[in-house]
Parts: structure tokens; C-alpha cells; sequence
């Protein structure tokens, strides 16, 4: 599957039938730092994804200054 | 996964550990609109009589802020500062304009918009450079002075901001590492307007973890900015948010036990001081097996060596 991954922008090519958890652990991405969306829809972490899905990993974190 | 709430099994969207819970896109919706309507009503935030300013940056927080107050029915304008950090700036701005134009404006509220460049004559990358300050910091102060400048001058009752769970826990870390005990007062979801000049400032997402609210915009197709800040990279507050998630992970909630446990403690009178001397004369008394101070009739050492005298050995 292609997943598309953020800060900075890329892809990146994963073997399937992978499940969402497994593919962020395999990324070394925590998950209550990402969303999982597959086309235009959230999945949740017991989600099985196939070889043939778009797959974009979303970073949810923003910086901006601690004042 | 299914939904938790929904009687028919429908497929969840998303799993939020800290609550027992996995949500559907609607009950989501709903879950999300709830928390808010409760931040705004135990923190005493508005009303909806009241004109709210909505400052928004073109990121996930704040146009999910200014979205959620329309659909609960409040009288929301939104303000966007530009800060004229190249192509970051443009694009941010052209999200804020799509968001007003497509969605808000069916709501009858307005968008304000303050270019900085135009008022000083540069943009935030040099104004840092000639006050040496690091930019983010001199990002803050512009935004902080703009917002509440307008707010004040346009009559608006309150005015929001997109702060949210994780915004607030890592401040409140910061603020407790570097014991910065008078930053600490302005961590409260609700600052009056204390003076003449100083706007009423709320922070109505403060029940929402950061996760939440951009599976909140992703689940409403709103339109925001993914990439982040460029003057924003290794700063502390990335930092700061990274150890309080991997913590998150490991015990889910503790994020929400850290801030919501200090905004209880703060919101509570004092509670009549008493010294650790004279808590231990109330409390503690002599073990009745061997004489040292314990609050149990058995200390817990004898309570220990009695027990393990009491398993026959092997
Ligand atoms: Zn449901
Ligand atoms: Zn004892």
C-alpha cells in the first residue's frame, strides 16, 4: 500500500493486508500523536488495510510557543 | 470496532481509550459538540447572546473551534492575523477564506482579517531578527496584541482561542518544570477581563486532546493546515507535547488527570493550612505491636512480618 506521511512530505511503499496498528508501530509513529485515513475516511487502530488502499498517516501535533 | 453508543453495530472512526469508548462519525460529532457545550458552561465562558472573536490561525484547532460554536448556534466572527511567513502565511490565509466563504458565511458570520506587514513594514521573520527574539515568541506577542486589540475595539463580548488539552497540559508542564508559579493563574480555561483594555479570552476545547479535534475536522471535512509552522520546528512545546503522549500511550488519561487536576485545585478555596508537623501529632500514633509511629493500629512493617511468619515454609 502507498502511505503518505508528513513533516516533511512523502510516500512510502508497505506490504499488505496490514493492520493500522502494526503499520504505525512498524513506522515507529505513536498514535495518540497520528490519525489513520484511509480515501477520505478516519480507521481505527483494530482496522484491517489492504495492499490496494490509500493510505495517508497524519501528524495531529502543532508546535507554536509555550507563552 | 464498533460504536460504543450506537444500539445497531456501526463501524467506529475512532477509539478514545481515556473515555472507555469508540465512536461512529455522528456520535463522534456529537461527543465532541458535548465537551465543548461543557467547557463553555462549567467554565462560565459565553452565552448566546454574547458576540464571540474567534482567533483563527488556518490550523486544525481553531478552524474546528470557529466550526463547532456556528453548529452550537453561537454568534461567532473570526479574526485571522497574517504574519507574512511566505508561502506558510498564504497558504494558511487561503484555507481561513475558503473556510468563511464556504461554510461560514451560510451562518452569517464574518471573517477580519489583519495583515502585519502592512502595519510595521515587515514581516515576522525580520521583526524577530532586528528584536533578536526567537520567532515563535514574537509570533505569540503580535497574535496576542492583535486579537485582543480587536476584541476590544469591535465590542465583542469574548473572544476564543483554539487551546486544547495538549496545548494546555504542555504549558502546564513547562510552567511546573521551570516552577513558573505566576504563569500559572493564566492556565485557567476562562480569563476575565480584568481591566479596561483587556478583552474576556476563553478556551472552549480544553476537554479535547489534540487528536480529537483533527479527527473532529477530518470526520467534517474541514479544510486546515497540515503542514506545520516552519518557525515552529524544535521548539519546546513539540517537545513537551512528545513525552506527555508517549505517557498517554502507555496510561491512557493521564493527560486530562494532569491539567483537569490542576484547574480542580486551583478552582478550590484554600483549604485551611495546616503544617506537616502538625498533620503527623493528628494522624499518627504508636504501632501496637512495636511502639513506631504509624495512622494503622499495626504498623505496616509488623502487618508485613506477621504475614509472612503466618505462610508455613517450604
Ligand atoms: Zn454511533
Ligand atoms: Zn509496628
Amino acid at each position: 500500500m502507498i502511505v503518505q506521511l508528513s513533516h516533511p512530505q512523502r510516500q512510502v511503499e508497505i506490504k499488505g493486508p496490514k493492520r493500522t496498528k502494526e503499520l504505525l508501530r512498524e513506522l515507529n509513529l505513536v498514535i495518540e500523536a497520528h490519525l489513520v485515513i484511509r480515501g477520505d475516511d478516519l480507521v481505527t487502530e483494530d482496522e484491517m488495510l489492504a495492499d490496494a488502499d490509500q493510505i495517508e498517516i497524519r501528524p495531529v501535533i502543532s508546535g507554536g510557543s509555550l507563552g | 470496532m464498533n460504536c460504543t453508543k450506537c444500539p445497531t453495530s456501526t463501524k467506529a472512526v475512532i477509539s478514545l481509550p481515556r473515555h472507555n469508548a469508540a465512536f461512529c462519525k455522528d456520535c463522534f460529532t456529537t461527543f465532541v459538540h458535548e465537551q465543548v457545550a461543557r467547557a463553555i458552561k462549567s467554565f462560565k465562558m459565553f452565552t448566546p447572546a454574547d458576540r464571540i472573536l474567534v482567533a483563527v490561525s488556518g490550523g486544525k484547532d481553531s478552524l474546528a473551534l470557529w466550526h463547532i460554536l456556528l453548529n452550537l448556534g453561537y454568534r461567532a466572527d473570526a479574526l485571522y492575523v497574517n504574519l507574512g511567513i511566505g508561502s506558510y502565511s498564504e497558504e494558511s490565509h487561503r484555507k481561513v477564506q475558503h473556510y468563511a466563504e464556504t461554510v461560514a458565511a451560510a451562518h452569517s458570520a464574518t471573517l477580519l482579517v489583519h495583515v502585519v506587514e502592512q502595519e510595521a513594514g515587515a514581516g515576522i521573520r525580520e521583526l524577530a531578527n532586528i528584536l533578536h527574539r526567537p520567532t515563535c515568541s514574537t509570533c505569540g506577542t503580535i497574535k496576542r496584541y492583535q486579537f485582543n486589540r480587536a476584541a476590544v475595539e469591535q465590542n465583542y463580548d469574548v473572544m476564543a482561542t483554539g487551546h486544547n488539552l495538549d496545548d494546555e497540559a504542555a504549558r502546564l508542564l513547562g510552567n511546573v518544570l521551570h516552577w513558573q508559579e505566576e504563569y500559572l493563574d493564566k492556565q485557567s480555561p476562562t480569563l476575565p477581563a480584568s481591566v479596561e483594555g483587556f478583552a474576556k479570552k476563553v478556551k472552549p476545547l480544553c476537554r479535547l486532546s489534540e487528536r480529537e479535534i483533527a479527527a473532529y475536522a477530518v470526520v467534517n471535512r474541514i479544510d486546515y493546515i497540515v503542514e506545520e509552522c516552519p518557525m515552529a520546528k524544535g521548539s519546546k512545546m513539540l517537545l513537551y507535547k512528545e513525552v506527555l503522549n508517549r505517557l498517554e500511550t502507555e496510561s491512557p488519561g493521564t493527560k486530562q488527570r494532569f491539567y483537569w487536576g490542576f484547574l480542580d485545585k486551583q478552582n478550590k478555596p484554600d483549604a485551611p493550612t495546616e503544617s506537616m508537623a502538625e498533620k503527623d501529632q493528628r494522624t499518627l500514633a504508636p504501632c501496637l505491636s512495636c511502639g513506631q509511629p504509624t495512622t494503622a493500629d499495626t504498623c505496616s512493617y509488623c502487618k508485613m512480618m506477621a504475614k509472612a511468619k503466618s505462610v508455613p515454609a517450604r
